[in-house]
């Protein structure tokens, strides 16, 4: 298949690989921070074929793992009141809550639609009127355009029964975050490329500079990820740390500016928790006042929300880095994703499901 | 609503009283046996059909009965490449001569939904009589239903079937020793993206077609090459991933598959890519996966290879000790990964 195949070569990927080998003459840690990274690279086995001094450790770059439990309570509270439908895409629909996932809501009755695009909740605003639709937004910078988007076309179209309820993310916060930590141990970073096709690389720069570490945003095929990291290496053996473009069929330096205008026309920057991190300064998007008609958490007050989490899920740590999937104890046993104790083992793009789904043999 | 069929002319719709289905037509009264007289007896009747007995009685030579039912529920119920009419004969064939048996008899049941056109029934009642005989198999028993509109989506169709396993034909997903080799019978995923891209309306996929086909004289020339099989199925819900789980989960073995060896249409992977979709997870209802001893499988392929439903059957991989109750994938920079069961359903990627 054209433009796929192209970038799946294995020819190339051995001699990329090759070069790393030569490349590399000591041990370096490197985080590919988007699970859409994570996911190719357990699903294409890139991690069985890299020399032993490449360790590759997963970052937060889940979306559907790091929103918080009580965005989940408050979907399945406002999905239990008779006039609304709540439509998310499938992989939220199978994140535990407190006590529930909105699946589990929707086998006791709640109106909960699995949708391909927020443009179809615009949809079924417009085709129930009476009813009220919900569209539970999350993502990092990539989806919050699109979904900004269905909000502004909804108020276009004077639609007033619909609204989103947004849990956006930003990607370079949580990269400060982890740099700051003093248990970081990370030396190199993967940059999220869809993040960056509407961002631009410009915004990792200061990152890049403060923190002294190579940011390469990269690509999502088996031979982006190697020319990625090879690049990273590269930087790394040379002592170098700067921001450096391997997805340039896709990124630019400024990005997309019509998408980041929606996203600034309809999304204030807020500080936000991550489900497994904690509280980060300016990490999230919140839906900016004058639009607090179509924000269904101003929209449907819920009664005040009690998280409970389970204890032996180490997905904090997961999402830090700071241990691999398989190191945690619940891993394979209590939580499998049938059931899973944290969004980790939910979504295809969490790294706990990626090393049970791809790798279990090497850790059965 | 897909193009008119050019069948749909030479056997017209019968005049009726009513343009869709009442609760009437499934009264058990006057109206019952003018649906079953007028819509049913014209398109499937046969000797045993025609006494419209309680039951069908029919002579069956001396043997093993291989007997299997299935419910279709598809929606939309026309899809390209199909409809649940042929669907519901091509599934249960299939499911029959998956154990090496010859179809012979089909029951069919009809549940359906108050206010259901009569032209769509009677497409759908063609394509079913089209694909019978097409199979080889008759429909000598059957029952209608009617419910309450909103208490069936449209139409639900279930099939019985029952065929004759010949003797020395012994096919069972327990049946796996280390070193068969596991062949596919073709492209993979056809069904559930003609499906899933006429439910959600992606344009750019409207080259995918259903695989559906009855796969009963694919597998009476597989027999003829040898009667060895140890297993057999159609990979449909779950796609071919989940069928070679249930086979390694049976005989305690693991399977090894080469990425590169299973053959995708472009347009079907294309869809996948885009959608975020594993193929291997994906329906089929044309498609067989049969596991053989090393011995016989070149021949095996030649002769599935000489049969229309077989031109592109393929060694896709092979049954080892190693990785008991698994199936592992090699890909083509010499990775490999699990091919794990599905949990839920496949879910379009998010970012």
């Amino acid at each position: 298949m054209k433009y796929v195949d192209e970038y799946r070569d294995p020819a190339l990927a051995v001699r990329l690989l090759e070069e790393i080998r030569q490349t590399v003459t000591r041990p370096w840690v490197v985080m590919e921070i988007c699970g859409g990274h994570t996911h190719a690279i357990m699903k294409n086995g890139l991690d069985q074929l890299l020399p032993p001094q490449v360790e590759l450790v997963h970052g937060p770059g889940c979306p559907v793992c790091v929103t918080p439990v009580e965005t989940i309570d408050r979907a399945v509270a406002i999905a239990a009141r008779p006039e609304v439908i709540l439509a998310s895409f499938g992989d939220m629909l199978r994140v535990p809550g407190s006590s529930s996932s909105l699946f589990m809501a929707k086998s006791a009755g709640a109106d909960v639609r699995m949708v391909y695009s927020p443009l179809e909740a615009v949809a079924l605003a417009r085709q129930n009127p009476e009813r009220e639709v919900v569209f539970l937004a999350v993502g990092f910078e990539t989806t919050a355009p699109g979904n900004g988007m269905a909000l502004l076309q909804a108020k276009r179209e004077g639609l007033t029964n619909f609204s989103l309820l947004a849990s956006h993310v930003l990607v370079p916060p949580a990269i400060r975050a982890l740099l700051s930590s003093p248990s970081n141990r990370v030396q190199g970073y993967l940059a999220p490329g869809h993040v960056c096709t509407v961002m631009g690389w410009q915004e990792y720069v200061p990152l890049a500079e403060e923190f002294k570490v190579p940011i390469v945003v990269t690509g999502f095929e088996p031979l982006d990820i190697l020319v990625g990291l090879l690049m990273v290496l590269r930087q790394l053996e040379a002592g170098r740390h700067e921001v450096e473009n391997q997805y340039g069929r896709s990124v630019s330096r400024g990005g997309n500016p019509a998408a980041q205008r929606i996203m600034a026309e309809v999304f204030a920057v807020s500080d936000r928790p991550w489900r497994g991190i904690g509280m980060l300064p300016a990490s999230g998007l919140v839906i900016r006042e004058h639009l607090a008609a179509y924000d269904a958490e101003r929209k449907f007050a819920v009664e005040t929300i009690r998280v409970r989490e389970s204890e032996a899920c180490k997905s904090g740590s997961v999402l830090q880095g700071l241990i691999k999937p398989d190191g945690c104890p619940a891993f394979g046993r209590e939580c499998t994703p049938e059931h899973p104790l944290g969004a980790t083992m939910v979504s295809g793009e969490g790294a706990c499901a990626a090393y049970y789904t791809y790798h279990r043999t090497s850790h059965a | 609503m897909p193009n008119l069929n050019p069948e749909d002319f030479s056997c017209p719709l019968p005049v009726m009283e009513y343009e869709t289905i009442q609760l009437a037509h499934g009264s058990g009264g006057r109206l019952s046996a003018e649906l079953v007289s007028r819509f049913f007896l014209p398109r499937f009747g046969n000797e045993t059909l025609n006494r419209l007995e309680d039951q069908a009685v029919v002579d069956f030579p001396q043997g093993r009965l291989a007997l299997t039912t299935d419910s279709f529920v598809v929606d939309p119920l026309f899809f390209p490449g199909g409809d649940i009419g042929d669907l519901a004969i091509n599934g249960t064939v299939n499911d029959v001569c998956m154990s090496g048996a010859t179809p012979r008899y089909l029951a069919a049941a009809f549940i359906i939904e108050e206010g259901l056109p009569m032209a769509t029934l009677h497409r759908i009642l063609l394509s079913m009589e089209k694909a019978a005989k097409s199979a080889g198999v008759q429909i000598v028993t059957g029952d209608t239903k009617v419910v309450n509109r909103g208490c069936c989506d449209k139409l639900f169709i279930t099939t019985t079937g029952v065929g004759l396993v010949p003797a020395g034909v012994n096919i069972s997903a327990a049946n796996l020793k280390a070193g068969d080799k596991v062949i596919l019978s073709g492209t993979i995923a056809d069904h559930g993206m003609a499906i899933l891209t006429s439910r959600e309306g992606l344009s750019f996929a409207s080259r995918v077609q259903s695989d559906t086909a009855a796969l009963n004289g694919l597998v009476a020339r597989m027999l003829q090459a040898s009667p060895a099989i140890h297993a057999m199925r159609d990979p449909t819900r779950g796609g071919i991933a989940t069928t070679l789980n249930e086979f390694t989960a049976a005989s305690r073995v693991g399977i090894v598959l080469e990425e590169a060896a299973i053959p995708v249409r472009p347009e079907v992977r294309g869809a996948c890519e885009v959608l975020g979709i594993d193929p291997m997870y994906v329906a089929n209802e044309g498609k067989l996966v049969a596991v053989v001893p090393a011995e016989v499988a070149d021949q095996m392929v030649a002769a599935m290879r000489s049969h229309p439903l077989g031109r592109e059957a393929a060694i896709i991989g092979e049954v080892a000790a190693e990785n008991r109750g698994m199936v592992v994938m090699r890909n083509a920079l010499g990775a490999q990964r699990i091919v794990d069961m599905p949990v839920g359903e496949q879910l379009p990627r998010i970012c």
